[in-house]
């Protein structure tokens, strides 16, 4: 009945926010623009592109294998599904008619042109930080790009978060529209990431927790959060496992998806890289040194390889393991074709549950496959849930020093049961 | 160490070291030349087999967990000693240039078909993504699955 109560409290929280909201859900509409918009200034347009890869928006705006940026990805939330609108500039599924003052409003204040209030699964609670001449530039951009004719289903929300003016009173809690001060104590490297990381990039909206409103909790920025199933892990603490992190190293990682000393970006991250890779190395650097600088005590340690040897586990367990793991896997320096690493310096390996281990065992690492980039095969077929569980424990026992996990199996069922990017 | 498999309908004892990987106990064992060793790391989709039906890389299943799971080769696929409607399919269309991918490649669109009897151009596509071909007659594989599906 606990959970009955807690929902009942979040609808009447819901409510109540509704009506002290409503007063400011009204927005009015801006008039569509007649004609396509011709953008010619080719720097301009190669900014917003640059942008749009720290934004990661495709990444949403994008389903599966459709079209970049036309839309249509469902978005599961707590409160429903979401669909990912189409950023092209078809004049009736996409953005075509939007003028730059109905963008920047999007960006800005979460409405539409036609005055509707946007779900925050947009995530202007950090675009609201971007400057108008990034909006230029980015809405250069979206206009520059091939109209896709697309019509998207109908969000799947229960009453009362289908009624979108309650997203007014989401904003009255949750979307602060005051731009970053420079810090002057700060280098300029700093101040520049913090930029990224705060608006566009909005890294905070899987590294962050959320409260029962789905707003990020203000008190406990970048702990930790989670993503499609994914754990996004705390940014804040020593950045995640005992093998620190310096801020060329991360650099690296965001840009390649990949660190030596690191292992690879999977799940949603891999998208976040893989759209890192787009963008300058100064931006890029700049997003790290902010980051790094999230971490209380830098304190930059040599990773240490654990292994506390294998051979006490059951025969068949070890057997699986040198059979479907080893190859790759190998603990030598030589990471070969698929840059696998020993599983000791893995971040998944070492955090307090399995969720992203079991996810990268099953789905294997399937992003970078167009490039160069780390490779891993999808296990959900080769190996059973019971084996992926024993395999995941096995991992955990041989390679980190922390506690065994319980329940490995449950999670293995609700993975598999998770729609993939 | 003697393990007991199910392969293309019958039971197979193999003698071999459980952390074997399937496909060498298929090949060098079993005499099923099939399925091919390409990468060895799960990474092309040579060795592709089906596992319970599933199409599955058999170069990084050690024998130890196949279990009592049902495997199917190429040469399972046959129907009376004759090419089935999709193998038939790949031979008409001349799908194969060198040939080495195109065991994994009948197997995964095998799958597919029996999922998805007449699968779009995107849908078979986004599945095949597992399986490379270096030749490049991707466009004779997928009117081959195409002529399947719609025969």
């Amino acid at each position: 009945m606990r959970l009955r109560r807690v929902i009942l409290a979040v609808l009447a929280a819901g409510v109540l926010v509704a009506v002290g909201g409503l007063a400011w859900a009204w927005r009015p509409a801006f008039a569509p623009t007649s004609a396509k918009q011709t953008i010619s200034d080719r720097k301009m347009i190669d900014r917003g592109a640059e942008l749009a890869a720290i934004g990661n928006c495709s990444d949403c705006h994008t389903k599966d294998v459709g079209v970049p940026y036309a839309g249509g990805r469902a978005l599961p939330t707590p409160f429903g599904t979401i669909y990912a609108s189409n950023l092209t500039p078809d004049l009736e599924t996409g953005i075509g008619t939007w003028s730059e003052e109905a963008f920047r409003r999007a960006m800005h204040e979460g409405v539409d042109r036609e005055g509707r209030q946007l779900y925050p699964a947009f995530p202007y609670d950090h675009f609201t930080k971007a400057t108008d001449e990034d909006i230029h530039a980015l809405y250069s951009f979206l206009m520059s790009i091939p109209a896709i004719r697309n019509v998207l289903p109908a969000n799947q929300l229960s009453f009362p978060f289908s009624f979108r003016p309650i997203i007014a009173g989401w904003k009255v809690l949750f979307l602060s529209q005051a731009l970053l001060e420079k810090d002057t104590s700060k280098s300029a490297e700093w101040n520049r990431g913090r930029y990224l990381v705060e608006g566009l990039g909005h890294c905070g909206s899987c590294h962050t927790p959320r409260n029962a409103l789905g707003g990020e909790k203000k008190g406990s920025p970048y702990a930790g959060g989670a993503a499609e199933g994914w754990n996004a892990p705390p940014l804040n603490a020593s950045l995640v496992t005992t093998h620190h992190w310096t801020v060329d190293q991360l650099a690296e990682y965001l840009s390649t998806g990949w660190h030596k000393l690191h292992g690879a970006a999977a799940g949603p991250m891999a998208d976040v890289a893989k759209n890192l890779g787009q963008v300058s190395k100064d931006e890029v650097h700049a997003i790290a040194a902010y980051v790094a600088s999230l971490s209380p005590s830098p304190d930059y340690k040599t990773a240490i390889i654990t292994d506390n040897g294998g051979k006490s586990q059951p025969a068949d367990i070890v057997a699986i393991y040198t059979g479907a793991c080893a190859k790759c896997h190998n603990d030598r320096n030589d990471v070969g074709p698929s840059k696998a690493l020993s599983l000791s310096l893995s971040t998944a390996v070492q955090q307090g549950d399995p969720a992203n281990t079991v996810r990268v065992i099953l789905h294997g690492i399937q992003s970078y496959r167009t490039g160069v980039g780390p490779y891993m095969p999808a296990f959900d077929t080769i190996l059973t849930d019971t084996q992926i569980a024993d395999i995941t424990q096995y991992i955990r026992t041989r390679y980190t020093n922390q506690p065994q996990w319980a329940d490995i199996k449950t999670e293995v069922i609700k993975a598999r049961q998770e729609a993939q990017p | 160490m003697t393990i007991s498999l199910k392969i293309n309908g019958k039971s197979q004892d193999v003698d071999a070291d459980p952390s074997t990987p399937l496909l060498y106990v298929l090949r060098n064992d079993v005499g099923l030349h099939g399925p091919k060793f390409g990468c060895g790391l799960g990474q092309c989709g040579a060795c592709t087999v089906h596992v319970d039906g599933r199409p599955t890389f058999s170069c990084i299943l050690p024998i130890a967990a196949v279990g009592d799971r049902e495997v199917t080769t190429l040469e399972g696929l046959l129907e009376d000693g004759k090419p089935n409607k999709l193998q038939q399919a790949f031979i008409d269309e001349e799908a194969a240039q060198c040939g080495y991918c195109i065991s994994g490649m009948v197997m995964r669109a095998q799958a597919l078909l029996r999922t998805k009897p007449n699968p779009t151009d995107n849908e078979i596509r986004n599945y095949m993504r597992p399986n490379l071909c270096r030749c490049g007659t991707h466009t004779a594989i997928m009117r081959a699955i195409r002529r399947a599906a719609i025969a």
